[in-house]
């Protein structure tokens, strides 16, 4: 009761929808006008508690929202009007969805008096988003605008984050109604259990025990769980010895400094933390969801472990891959209960782990992240590899784009920290990077944010340049410029005869005029011995920086699973001969993904 | 261990499948609300689930609550994720598995009984035959003239298959069929 100005007051919708959002603790929203959704703007324009981002394309305002979400934890919020700026806002809502990133979308629509009329740009909103949100909504009644807001940051935000569209058409905007407060009467439907059962975290303890030959596979979940999720996932790797490797998602939650840290798994991951999946014999997968990417053949997947599987999400478990012990709940309060129940009752025999830590040291040896330095071009590792070594001590956050220049990151770059990397792990959406960057950057104005891009993924969202540069917001877009869609190429040289069909880009823009033209700052590098220098540079300049990394076209992603393999049978890159590569595919693999 | 999965929603492997598909019926309890169906059957055609049976309607009007009976048919491992997918829609209250239920009591399947309104038109033999096996398959007449009857016949599926059949020579003209409505035997609620 103390802020009496917003308990049931008479206000028009429009006016609901910014209070709900102040109600709610929203300080930015990113958004597009148009339309219908002009009332709103009108109010927001009569307001300083909420700022506006303006993008210049719904979709950069999706993931600027997503950006902001990953690196705050909060809800990230998007504003658009109805029809096409709906329809752009798809994309970023099922990347929302595929990596269970809270958002809140706003969409304007048409007074209902025309829904269902074909009314200038009017579009199903809630029928085209239906399967790509967590839940949507279209309010009919201003008495109702409220409270489905409410219920909408409610739903986005618990449980297995995601995001959400509420669709407000314009006479509703305009109506005037009741206020109500943000107050906790969940629907009885929606209760996410977050709890997890006790007897089962005894039984994944006592399997933890026993385990000569464990690891522990996290992923995504514990970054969405919050910073303590992450702590206590460092608690129980110190308490119990265990290795641990993480999927892309999950990148930052245990520091990569850490002893225990085997690098990613996955497609592209290591050898070390594959090689420990496919041999282990107890697995503790942690807010991960055994996506394809990340098992390989499931067939030949970790045939002789024994699995723990930690998820929110009770569909989550037993979808891709069977699991001994399945835990239903937040992965910090399991983590809680995990670390007490370990300090009270076990004691861990990290005696026992010495064969097995011994084995992981010899794959370790293979070392499978390594390529050949070159003198005279920029390996794009060798540029993610000094891009760390110069921002490592900052306030740093990364965001990418999709493909080959997002697994070097992934490999060559160092979390420390969870909520530092932001990446379209689920949906790969090329383009996300950019406008991602200008979200972050908005969450966070002295931090340094870097975008590292390819020069395809780069041109999808490149307007939000303008954005950035409107919000003075100096994201430092490092593009490792090979002048193909890398990954593409990748594929067409494993899988269809080195055909490289349309993966070359015969016209490049120049990337240094591109940035002056936007009024940011250019930078072009073609020499390893220049790039540390190039690279002070992109980090001095306080404006939006497009560096154009210039880098060697043909270098290839190693190690590699490739379709159709299980995970010991990674072509590594030292065996990556032309021959290898040609052939690391049968015909049965070249029908897959 | 895991070959017995069939990965859903994934191109990447295809493996063969070793489990056998069986028909289940599950009850599904929501809020009823604008879109709640889109969702369900959203869900099913969206991630590749049969549908062959859908009945739905308002049951409980004051708590705004409707019941959708859905037959479906898949391996043991795809009906899990069918419950769980089902349970994950926000306005879903409760999903229950009425076969996997009616299997725990010790019952083969649950009660499940579906209306049928069978047009048939025709004169003189044909006609009084119609009318003879409809009064053996205690279907009523709900409608008639000299040259048609419609017949209401409620009963489990194939019942209402088997009277369909032989309703085709005697001059079956249209089928209406609701779809299959179902609850397990005993005083427990689902």
């Amino acid at each position: 009761m103390s802020n009496g100005q917003s308990e049931r007051r008479e206000m028009t919708g429009a006016e609901m929808v910014v209070q709900a959002l102040k109600d709610n603790g929203v300080k930015h929203v990113f958004g597009y006008p148009g339309g219908a959704v002009l009332p709103i703007y009108d109010e927001i324009f009569q307001q300083d508690d909420v700022e506006h981002i303006l993008v210049r394309h719904e979709q950069g305002a999706g993931h600027a929202a997503e950006g902001y979400a990953r690196s705050t934890g909060k809800a990230g919020v998007m504003l658009v009007t109805s029809g096409p700026g709906a329809t752009n806002a798809v994309t970023p809502l099922q990347d929302a969805l595929m990596d269970s990133i809270p958002l809140v979308c706003l969409t304007g629509q048409v007074p209902t008096s025309l829904i269902g009329s074909d009314a200038f740009q009017e579009c199903d909103t809630v029928g085209i988003t239906r399967p790509c949100t967590k839940h949507n909504w279209l309010v009919k009644d201003v008495n109702e605008l409220a409270a489905t807001i409410h219920e909408a940051f409610h739903v986005a935000t618990t449980g297995r984050p995601g995001p959400v569209v509420v669709d407000i058409p314009k006479d509703v905007q305009f109506a005037k109604g009741f206020y109500v407060p943000p107050q906790i009467a969940p629907r009885t439907s929606y209760q996410p259990k977050v709890q997890g059962d006790l007897e089962k975290i005894k039984a994944a303890v006592e399997l933890m025990v026993g385990a000569r030959k464990p690891i522990i596979y996290s992923g995504g979940g514990v970054i969405n769980s919050g910073p303590e999720a992450s702590h206590l996932l460092r608690e129980l790797v110190d308490l119990t010895g265990f290795p641990i490797t993480s999927t892309l998602m999950g990148l930052g939650a245990y520091p990569a400094s850490g002893k225990n840290w085997l690098g990613m798994l996955g497609m592209h991951g290591t050898y070390e933390a594959n090689m420990a999946m496919h041999d282990c014999d107890v697995m503790i997968c942690i807010g991960a969801r055994f996506d394809d990417r990340i098992t390989g053949r499931l067939t030949a997947f970790s045939p002789n472990s024994r699995k723990i599987h930690i998820d929110i999400d009770p569909s989550s478990i037993n979808k891709n891959v069977h699991t001994e012990v399945p835990i239903i709940g937040d992965v910090g309060r399991v983590l809680e209960d995990m670390v007490r129940l370990w300090r009270a009752s076990a004691k861990a025999d990290k005696k026992a782990l010495y064969p097995w830590w011994e084995q992981i040291a010899k794959w370790r040896g293979r070392d499978s992240l390594a390529y050949k330095m070159n003198h005279d071009i920029i390996m794009p590792q060798y540029a993610i590899q000094r891009l760390y070594e110069l921002t490592k001590g900052m306030d740093t956050y990364i965001t990418t784009e999709v493909g080959q220049h997002q697994m070097w990151a992934a490999q060559h770059y160092h979390f420390e920290k969870p909520n530092r990397w932001m990446t379209s792990g689920g949906l790969g959406t090329m383009g996300y990077g950019l406008p991602a960057a200008l979200g972050v950057q908005i969450a966070h104005p002295d931090a340094l944010v870097i975008d590292i891009a390819g020069d395809a993924s780069v041109q999808m969202t490149m307007q939000e340049m303008s954005a950035a540069v409107q919000h003075n917001a100096p994201i430092k877009i490092f593009i490792l410029n090979n002048q193909y869609m890398g990954m593409v190429r990748q594929w067409q040289q494993l899988l269809h005869g080195n055909r490289l069909s349309h993966s070359y880009t015969e016209a490049m823009p120049d990337f240094v005029k591109l940035a002056e033209a936007y009024g940011g700052h250019g930078i072009r590098c073609e020499k390893p011995d220049e790039l540390d220098d190039a690279i002070k540079e992109m980090i001095s300049v306080r404006k939006p920086v497009l560096f154009d990394c210039r880098v060697a076209n043909l270098a290839n992603c190693f190690p590699m699973i490739p379709s159709g393999k299980a995970h010991n049978e990674m072509l590594l890159p030292d065996e990556a001969t032309d021959e290898a590569v040609a052939n690391a595919i049968d015909a049965k693999g070249r029908e897959l993904v | 261990m895991n070959a017995q999965l069939q990965p859903t929603g994934s191109a990447y492997f295809i493996a063969k499948e070793t489990e056998k598909p069986e028909n289940h019926t599950l009850s599904v309890l929501v809020d009823n609300e604008p879109g709640v169906l889109a969702r369900v059957i959203g869900l099913f055609s969206g991630r590749g689930y049969n549908i062959e049976s859908l009945t739905v309607s308002e049951t409980e009007h004051e708590k705004h609550l409707s019941r959708i009976t859905i037959v479906t048919r898949g391996t043991p491992h795809v009906l899990e994720q069918i419950k769980h997918q089902l349970e994950r829609i926000v306005p879903v209250h409760r999903v229950v598995d009425l076969t996997v239920r009616s299997h725990e009591s010790g019952q083969e399947r649950p009660l499940e009984r579906e209306l049928a309104l069978v047009k048939v038109a025709g004169t003189g033999e044909a006609r009084v035959e119609a009318l003879r096996l409809a009064d053996a398959f205690r279907a009523s007449v709900i409608d008639a003239n000299t040259e048609h009857f419609i017949f209401e016949i409620t009963g489990k599926g194939t019942k209402i298959d088997q009277f369909i059949a032989i309703m085709k020579p005697l001059g079956l003209v249209e089928i209406c069929r609701t779809g299959v409505a179902a609850l397990n035997r005993g005083p427990q609620a689902m």
